[in-house]
């Protein structure tokens, strides 16, 4: 059959569009419902109304970014079992494991404060409804944990054997899957990945507002709390990429080397930092590289060797037989540079932001402001011209999305760098097909997410719009007088029982 | 009793949490089509699951979840083989939720309707096709020796299957008209135990020509004295509805879902998916189910998790007691 069409083929594009579409949201849910957590806490403990003011916009917009996750999540639970049935029969005694747990445990969490959250401001006391974001947060990190767990078994197996009589794997060593150390640095790198998402949405939109001289106050602290984040959370990216990719040169050679688009092994290997090379012949044609800095990577050592995607081929060609055991090279390259590339570019600009917007540390005293002022932008010891003042506001908004494409390359690369394992080194994507679901089953469920997907994301990116124009809403006085008990006060003289819920859909 | 007992009934305790649960909301959606007389009367409808829908839709991700680590043959078949109605299930729950939390995010009237319509249909189709592939579990479909379903779409659309549907449909209705008789005040509580009274006779029917086909069909003992509470559930209910008792009401409708259920559980018992095409090729909970470690852990897993998740989800319900009616829905909802 030809490829282009084959039910493999089509099975992954459909995997790769729901899930990297999936993906958009994740990230943000997980960061926004700390950082929402963290401003109702400043909320709660300073009773200051600018954090309350934040919590309120800075929770809009987790919510209608987390309504996407949930629903476009549902998919995920269940495309193995449509899409890849053999997979899942082969697979589903260690992989789904983690799977009913992280629903068990972290979707009914998240579930149901949530809901307890959005509709609590006018039921439950002030500390308690806090908790509850707390405890959603706390939900997005388990699940996020589990859900790597299960994939970093995919990229390196652990604690299973294979049954010879049913020829299945089976979980021997639960634990180990949990806490091996592709799924620590892969739960880390991600969930630091997410913060630095998280971080920069919250910049871009701050800037938005502070170029415009509006809702100041919110927006200053905003602002802050986001440079900070993406300053801590980038610093993390990169230290757990670091340990990731250390990880992976030893467990997945060959992604290594397909990230670089190193044909023959080398000893120091160069970083290349530009190639374009003959997939068919083996080797590149133009090549930039910066020398014994790939070894580095690897191997923490400058000099060491590292193997080549056409050495690893050979290697694993004597190990699993005759074939093609090489990925997309161009894929896996640029997706490995677009990732560090647009990650690390969002996390410069919060550096840079960080210093320029510095509140009294090496700052003259006439240059600093006050709560209701936007913050000059201060280079050393003078402020930054207005049109040089402007272009940060500028680049901050036009940046907004760098590590939404950073996570979603990074995906792109981990997964089809792996290729043609489904699971590396026991089950090939070709094997773990639903045989029973036709080509053009396949095709109707592609085109229906696709534009599904499609239209939900206009839907929701012009509304996320219209709540950033918006800005922060001013506050009422039910937002101020929390209820004291449990369900709502009753016992006030003047309570009123046809009062307007203080939320509603 | 053997492990992969014990999780063919967990199993069937996740379905039956989803089923009452997602039951009445699904209900609560599909009465916001037929028993609001106003867009405000909508509103009071879709607020009375507002904080709990979400909870809810989860027991269908544990069920699925759960039956992927527990019986992971049963989880691959099931899933492709009911692929096309299982597209559109996914479809109109990925519809529902965003319908839910952006239909009041605009105040533009085109919008909020175009929402609510969703609402309507998105409710609807999950709850015949729920009962659509029930019927065809229990039934048996023509599953070959891989545990691959070889029948087409048209193999899920028989008249017991179809019965199914028709049976969740209605039973859905009724226990969301009795939720919404518990949760609303005013005239649209009278109105949601009047068209109750008349829901729950049809589902009444409806459910018990199926559960009479099961048990004549693959019914046992057990499962007879399942049917014998469904059907006293359905009676009771409706008799506590006429009453005006409504908590005993939706605690009854509650139980006839539950009942039925474990009816069906119980007519399937011991295999999970039969093959109509050979006996042999029929999945079971000894066949389809994973290894006794996996199964272990698992049982650690729910046994601590599921009290858990029933003792906060009751406390959420607690949280949000009060009725509501349009008097409580403010003008500017976002």
């Amino acid at each position: 059959m030809d490829m282009a069409l084959a039910p493999e083929t089509l099975a992954r594009w459909q995997f790769g569009i729901t899930t990297v579409y999936h993906f958009l949201f994740v990230p943000l849910t997980i960061s926004l419902a700390a950082l929402t957590a963290g401003l109702e806490t400043a909320w709660v403990r300073t009773g200051n109304e600018k954090y309350l003011r934040a919590t309120k916009f800075w929770g809009k917009l987790f919510l209608i970014n987390i309504a996407m996750g949930v629903v476009t999540g549902i998919v995920q639970e269940f495309q193995f079992g449509m899409n890849w049935s053999d997979y899942s029969r082969f697979v589903g005694d260690v992989f789904g494991a983690p799977l009913a747990f992280e629903a068990l445990i972290a979707f009914f969490f998240e579930s149901t404060f949530i809901g307890l959250w959005i509709f609590g401001w006018d039921k439950l006391p002030k500390r308690l409804h806090l908790a509850t974001i707390w405890m959603v947060a706390l939900g997005t990190v388990l699940s996020a944990y589990f859900i790597l767990a299960a994939n970093s078994w995919m990229q390196h197996p652990v604690g299973y054997h294979i049954n010879k009589s049913t020829g299945r794997a089976e979980l021997t060593d639960f634990l180990a899957v949990l806490t091996q150390n592709t799924a620590l640095a892969q739960a880390f790198h991600t969930l630091a990945a997410s913060f630095l998402t998280g971080g920069a949405f919250m910049v871009g939109i701050a800037a938005y507002h502070l170029a415009r001289r509006k809702h100041i106050r919110v927006m200053r602290t905003s602002l802050r709390l986001g440079l900070v984040t993406v300053v801590i959370a980038g610093l993390l990216t990169a230290v757990s990429g670091d340990a990731l990719g250390k990880v992976m040169f030893k467990q997945q050679p060959m992604k290594m080397a397909s990230a670089e688009a190193l044909w023959d092994g080398q000893q120091p290997a160069p970083f290349s930092v530009f190639a374009y090379g003959d997939v068919e012949k083996g080797h590149n044609s133009v090549a930039i590289e910066v020398p014994g800095l790939l070894s580095f990577l690897a191997d923490d050592s400058f000099h060491s060797y590292v193997p080549g995607i056409n050495d690893v081929n050979k290697a694993e060609q004597q190990r699993f037989g005759p074939g093609d055991y090489r990925p997309n090279i161009p894929v896996a390259f640029w997706g490995f540079r677009w990732m560090i590339g647009f990650g690390m570019a969002s996390f410069a600009l919060g550096a840079v932001g960080l210093w320029l917007t510095r509140k009294r540390f090496l700052l003259p005293q006439w240059l600093r402001t006050g709560e209701d002022e936007v913050p000059h932008l201060v280079l050393f010891r003078s402020p930054l011209g207005s049109r040089l003042t402007a272009w940060y506001w500028r680049a901050a908004v036009w940046t907004l999305a760098f590590p939404l494409i950073a996570n979603s390359w990074g995906w792109i690369f981990t997964e089809t760098g792996r290729q043609p394992w489904a699971v590396y080194g026991v089950l090939q994507t070709r094997q773990a097909v639903s045989p029973g679901v036709s080509q053009g089953e396949v095709l109707l469920s592609m085109g229906v997410f696709t534009v599904l997907y499609a239209i939900l994301a206009v839907i929701e990116v012009r509304l996320l719009a219209t709540y950033v124009k918006a800005g922060p809403p001013e506050l009422t006085d039910a937002d101020l007088h929390p209820p004291t008990r449990i369900g709502g006060d009753h016992d006030d003289a003047d309570h009123d029982p046809d009062r307007p819920m203080a939320f509603s859909y | 009793m053997e492990l992969h007992t014990v999780w063919f009934v967990l199993i069937a305790v996740l379905w039956t949490g989803y089923f009452f649960l997602e039951g009445f909301d699904f209900g609560v959606g599909i009465l916001t089509g037929v028993l609001a007389r106003d867009r405000a009367e909508k509103r009071v409808l879709i607020n009375t699951i507002g904080p709990v829908w979400d909870g809810n839709e989860v027991w269908l991700l544990s069920a699925g979840g759960a039956t992927f680590a527990a019986f992971p043959d049963w989880y691959a078949t099931l899933f492709s083989g009911f692929y096309l109605p299982l597209l559109v299930i996914l479809v109109a729950l990925i519809v529902r939720g965003v319908a839910f939390e952006y239909r009041a995010k605009r105040p533009g009237e085109g919008w909020q309707r175009a929402w609510e319509r969703a609402i309507f249909w998105a409710s609807v189709v999950p709850a015949v096709l729920w009962g659509v592939a029930f019927a065809n579990i229990v039934h048996g479909v023509r599953i070959n020796a891989h545990g691959d379903y070889t029948g087409g779409l048209g193999g899920l659309l028989g008249p017991y299957a179809l019965l199914g549907g028709v049976v969740t449909l209605t039973l859905f209705t009724f226990h969301g008209a009795v939720f919404v008789a518990l949760k609303t005040v005013g005239d649209i509580r009278v109105r949601a135990r009047r068209l109750a009274g008349f829901a729950g006779v049809v589902a009444a029917v409806a459910a018990i020509a199926f559960l009479l086909w099961t048990q004549a069909g693959t019914g046992n003992g057990r499962s007879l004295v399942a049917l014998v509470v469904a059907v006293a559930g359905l009676g009771g209910a409706l008799m506590a509805n006429a009453r005006g008792r409504e908590g005993w009401a939706f605690a009854l409708s509650g139980t006839a879902i539950a009942a039925s259920v474990a009816m069906l559980f119980l007519a399937l018992f011991p295999e999970v998916m039969p093959s109509s095409l050979n006996a042999d090729w029929s999945l079971t909970v000894s066949n389809a189910a994973s290894s006794p470690y996996t199964l272990k852990i698992m049982t650690w897993c729910a046994g601590i998790a599921t009290p858990l998740v029933l003792l906060y989800q009751s406390w959420t319900y607690w949280v949000f007691r009060k009725r509501i009616g349009t008097q409580h829905i403010a003008d500017t909802g976002h």
